[in-house]
C-alpha cells in the first residue's frame, strides 16, 4: 500500500505539527507515508471565490503529485471535499469549453483515491481505537465541508471516544458554520465574526480544555476568535490527538 | 425602508449593520431555530423523504426542459375553463397589464394576498402610481405593509418583528388604512390576531377586486393553487368579482399527480406541518360561484434567460419554502432587507442575480452572502444545489462572460471592484504551481515570524478586525519532512 499525504498549503504554512501528527500517527499504525514535494494547494479558495480557471492548473499538479499512489490522505475535510466534489466539475468544464480536454479524466483519477483522515482510518485502515492518550475534555466542533459533502458522520466521534483519558463533551449547535468559509471572512467579516463569536460562546459554555476540529483552517477562524476574546480553550486538529500517547504527548 | 429595494447597499454593508442590531438578531435567531427544530422533526416523521426529494427535483427539471409545451397546454386549459391569459416579459409589462385590468373594472382598491411575484414586480407602487390603492390581507404582510416596512422572509414576512413592535404598529398605523386597532390593545398573539381579523374582515367585504399569486399552477386542467395557513388568500380567492392572479412560469406542473409530490414537500418545509390548513384551486370561472372574471398574468421576469443556463437554472425548482432561510448561519445574522430583494436567503442570494443580473453592486454581492456551509442544500425539498450555483455565480462576477440577457446571448464584463483581487489570485495561483517559490516563500516568512503583527493592513484587516492570527511555526511541514524524513526517503528509491 502506497499511502501520500496531502498535507495541504495551510497546514504546510502555518499547522506544520497537524501533518507531523498524521506522519507519526500512520507509521505507529504500520503504514508508510510520502510527501511528494511537487504538491501545494487544492484550488479551494480561487474556486470558491469564483476563479475556476484560476484552479485547472493546480488540479492537474495535483493529479501528477500523487500518480501513482493507492491512496491520498490528506487532514482537511474541506481539501478532500473541494478534490472529491468539485475537480470532477472543473475537469468536465475545462473539456466543455475545449481547453483542456484531458483533465477531466486527470480529475476523475484522483477523485476514489482522496481520503480525508478519519475516513482513511476507519474504512480503509479499520480502526477506531489508534491507542491514542489525551487526558483533556475535548469538545468537537464537526466542520461543514467535512459533515456535508463529505458525509464524515460518526466516524470522527468514534475516534475521539476511543481515545484513553479523553472527556468528549458535546457541543451545542455543532453543526452550524463557525463563519470562516475561506474569502467569505474577509468579504463579509461581520457576519462572519458574528458566526465565530457564536461559536466561541457555545465552546466556552462546554468548558473543555480543547476544541477539536478535521480542518485547521476552520481551525485557524475559531482559534482566531477565541484568542481575541481571551479565551483559554485550546484549538487542536483531530490528528495531533490521535498521535498523542502516554509516551509522546502532544 | 419603504417601497422599494432599489439602491440599497451591497450585502456586506447592509449585513454589518443588521449584526449590530441587537434586537432583530434576536427576533430572528428565536424564530429562525424555532421553525428549524419543528421542520426537522416534521421531516423525519417522512421514511421516504429522500425519495420525495428527488421526485420533487425531478419533475421540476423534467417540466422546466418542456416549460414552453406545458405553458401552452396550461394556458389553452385557462382559456377553456373561462379564464383570460396574459403574457408578461418583465415586470413594467406585468405591472402595466394588471393596472389596465384594474383599471377597466372602475374600482380604485383591490385586496391582495400574499404573493412573492408581486413583491418581486413592485406592483403595489405601480398600482399606487395610477391611483389605486392595494391593501395586503396575508398577516405578516399586513403587518410590513402598516409598518411602511419590506417583507424579510418568503414564509413570514415580519419575521423581524417581535410582537411589541407589531402592537405599536397596529395602535398607529390601522386606522389610516381602515377599521382602526380595539382601544387598548394588548401585545398578546390572541388579541394581535383578532385586531387584524377586523380590520381584514371590513376589506374582504368591499372588495370587488382582487390580485393573487399561486403556489402551483397545473397544466392539464389549468387549475391555480394557492397553499396558505390564514385563510385570507381563500377570502381573496372567492369573495370579489375579478381576481387577477400573477404568477411565475415557473411555476407550472404538468398534472395533478405531480402536485401531489409538491403537497407532501411544501408545507413540511416550510411550516413544519404535515399538511397546511388551507389548499385553494380555483380552474378558470364558474358560474354563480367566485369570482366572474379571472385574469392570470404569466411572468417572465428573467426567468427564461435564468433557464438558458444550465447550472443555474436549477434556482428556478424553487418552490418557496423558505427551508433554507431558516437553516442559513448568515441569514439569521444578516437579516432579510441585506438582500434587497423579494427573494432573501440563500436563495435569493442564487436566484436574485439571475433574474436581474450581476450588475448592480448589490447584485455582485450576493453570490458572496454565504459561508458555503451546505446547509440550504441539505433542507432543500427540490434539491437545489445552492453552493454550487452560488460559485458558479460568483465566476460571472469576477471573470465576466456569456449569458443570456432578453433572449439573446452576450458576453459580460467581470464587475468592478474585483481587479486587486483577480491580480492576487493569480500570483497565489502562480506560487502554488511553482513549489519551489512557495517554499522559499514560507522559509522567508518563518524567519521573519517575530515581525508577524497583531493587526494587519490591507484588505487583511478584514481579518484581524475580530481575530487573531495563528503565531506562524520556526518550519514549515515541508522542512520538517525534508529534515527528518526526506533523505532516508531519497536513499530508498
Amino acid at each position: 500500500m502506497r499511502v501520500a499525504l496531502f498535507v495541504t498549503c495551510v497546514n504546510d504554512t502555518l499547522f506544520p505539527r497537524t501533518g507531523q501528527a498524521v506522519v507519526t500517527l500512520l507509521e505507529r499504525l504500520g503504514v508508510t507515508v510520502d510527501f511528494p514535494e511537487e504538491q501545494s494547494c487544492c484550488g479551494q479558495a480561487q474556486f470558491n471565490t469564483g476563479y475556476r480557471r484560476e484552479t485547472e492548473p493546480l488540479v492537474r499538479r495535483f493529479a501528477r503529485a500523487f500518480h501513482g499512489y493507492d491512496h491520498i490522505v490528506t487532514p482537511s475535510g474541506s481539501c478532500a471535499a473541494m478534490v472529491r466534489d468539485n475537480y470532477p466539475r472543473i475537469g468536465a468544464r475545462a473539456s466543455a469549453e475545449g481547453r483542456d480536454r484531458g483533465l477531466a479524466s486527470v480529475a476523475a483519477s484522483v477523485v476514489p483515491r482522496t481520503y480525508e483522515l478519519t475516513e482513511f482510518l476507519v474504512d480503509v485502515l479499520g480502526v477506531t481505537d489508534v491507542g491514542a492518550y489525551y487526558p483533556h475534555a475535548v469538545t468537537y466542533h464537526p466542520t461543514c465541508h467535512g459533515l456535508r459533502m463529505l458525509g464524515l458522520g460518526e466516524r470522527p466521534r468514534r475516534l475521539l471516544s476511543a481515545v484513553r483519558g479523553l472527556d468528549l463533551v458535546d457541543l451545542p449547535g455543532a453543526e452550524e458554520c463557525c463563519g470562516f468559509g475561506g474569502t467569505f471572512a474577509m468579504k463579509n467579516e461581520a457576519v462572519s465574526a458574528a458566526m465565530g463569536a457564536d461559536k466561541a460562546r457555545h465552546i466556552e459554555g462546554t468548558g473543555a480544555a480543547a476544541v477539536c476540529t478535521v480542518d485547521n483552517s476552520c481551525q485557524m477562524h475559531i482559534g482566531g476568535t477565541l484568542s481575541r476574546l481571551g479565551s483559554s480553550v485550546r484549538p487542536v486538529h483531530l490528528a495531533e490527538i490521535l498521535a498523542s500517547t502516554e509516551d509522546e504527548q502532544w | 425602508m419603504s417601497g422599494t429595494y432599489l439602491g440599497m447597499p451591497a450585502f456586506p454593508t447592509a449585513a454589518a449593520s443588521a449584526t449590530r442590531d441587537g434586537q432583530l438578531r434576536a427576533n430572528l435567531t428565536h424564530a429562525t431555530h424555532t421553525i428549524r427544530d419543528k421542520r426537522a422533526r416534521a421531516v423525519a416523521e417522512l421514511p421516504d423523504w429522500a425519495l420525495l426529494r428527488e421526485a420533487g427535483a425531478a419533475i421540476k427539471d423534467r417540466t422546466l426542459r418542456h416549460l414552453d409545451g406545458y405553458l401552452e397546454r396550461l394556458e389553452a386549459a385557462v382559456t377553456a375553463a373561462g379564464g383570460q391569459v396574459h403574457w408578461a416579459e418583465d415586470a413594467e409589462a406585468a405591472n402595466r397589464i394588471v393596472t389596465d385590468l384594474v383599471l377597466a373594472t372602475g374600482e380604485r382598491e383591490v385586496v391582495k394576498v400574499k404573493s412573492m411575484a408581486t413583491q418581486e414586480i413592485g406592483l403595489n407602487a405601480a398600482l399606487e402610481r395610477a391611483g389605486v390603492r392595494a391593501y395586503e390581507t396575508d398577516l405578516a404582510e399586513l403587518i410590513v405593509q402598516l409598518g411602511d416596512d419590506l417583507p424579510s422572509h418568503i414564509l413570514v414576512p415580519a419575521i423581524h418583528r417581535n410582537r411589541t413592535e407589531i402592537r405599536d404598529i397596529f395602535r398607529e398605523r390601522m386606522a389610516e388604512w381602515g377599521r382602526a386597532a380595539p382601544e387598548g390593545l394588548s401585545d398578546r398573539p390572541a388579541d394581535l390576531a383578532e385586531a387584524a381579523r377586523l380590520h381584514l374582515r371590513q376589506k374582504f367585504l368591499d372588495a370587488k377586486v382582487a390580485v393573487s399569486g399561486a403556489n402551483f399552477m397545473v397544466a392539464e386542467t389549468g387549475t391555480m393553487v394557492v397553499v396558505e395557513s390564514e385563510g385570507n388568500g381563500r377570502m381573496c380567492l372567492t369573495l370579489p368579482e375579478t381576481l387577477i392572479s400573477v404568477v411565475g412560469i415557473e411555476k407550472v406542473v404538468p398534472s395533478w399527480r405531480d402536485l401531489e409530490v409538491f403537497l407532501q414537500l411544501l408545507p413540511r418545509s416550510s411550516t413544519a406541518e404535515r399538511m397546511n390548513p388551507y389548499t385553494s384551486m380555483w380552474t378558470g370561472t364558474t358560474d354563480d360561484d367566485g369570482p366572474r372574471a379571472f385574469h392570470l398574468v404569466l411572468l417572465d421576469n428573467g426567468r427564461t434567460d435564468t433557464l438558458a443556463d444550465t447550472v443555474g437554472r436549477q434556482a428556478l425548482r424553487c418552490i418557496r419554502c423558505s427551508a433554507c432561510l431558516n437553516v442559513c448561519p448568515v441569514y439569521e445574522r444578516a437579516g432579510g432587507h441585506a438582500y434587497g430583494s423579494a427573494y432573501p436567503g440563500p436563495i435569493g442570494a442564487i436566484l436574485t442575480p439571475q433574474l436581474r443580473g450581476v450588475g448592480s453592486e448589490l447584485d455582485a454581492s450576493l453570490p458572496y452572502a454565504s459561508s458555503l456551509c451546505g446547509a440550504c442544500y441539505e433542507v432543500c425539498p427540490v434539491a437545489i444545489d445552492i453552493p454550487e450555483v452560488l460559485v458558479h455565480l460568483r465566476e460571472r462576477v469576477v471573470e465576466g462572460g456569456e449569458v443570456t440577457r432578453n433572449g439573446r446571448r452576450v458576453r459580460i464584463r467581470p464587475a468592478r471592484g474585483h481587479a486587486a483581487e483577480r491580480a492576487a489570485m493569480r500570483a497565489a495561483r502562480w506560487t502554488l504551481d511553482h513549489p519551489g517559490v512557495l517554499r522559499a516563500g514560507q522559509r522567508l516568512a518563518g524567519r521573519m515570524r517575530g515581525l508577524q503583527p497583531r493587526r494587519l493592513p490591507g484588505p487583511g484587516r478584514a481579518w484581524t478586525a475580530s481575530r487573531d492570527l495563528p503565531p506562524l511555526p520556526a518550519e514549515p511541514f515541508r522542512e520538517w519532512w525534508r529534515r527528518t524524513r526526506g533523505e532516508q526517503r531519497e536513499a530508498g528509491r
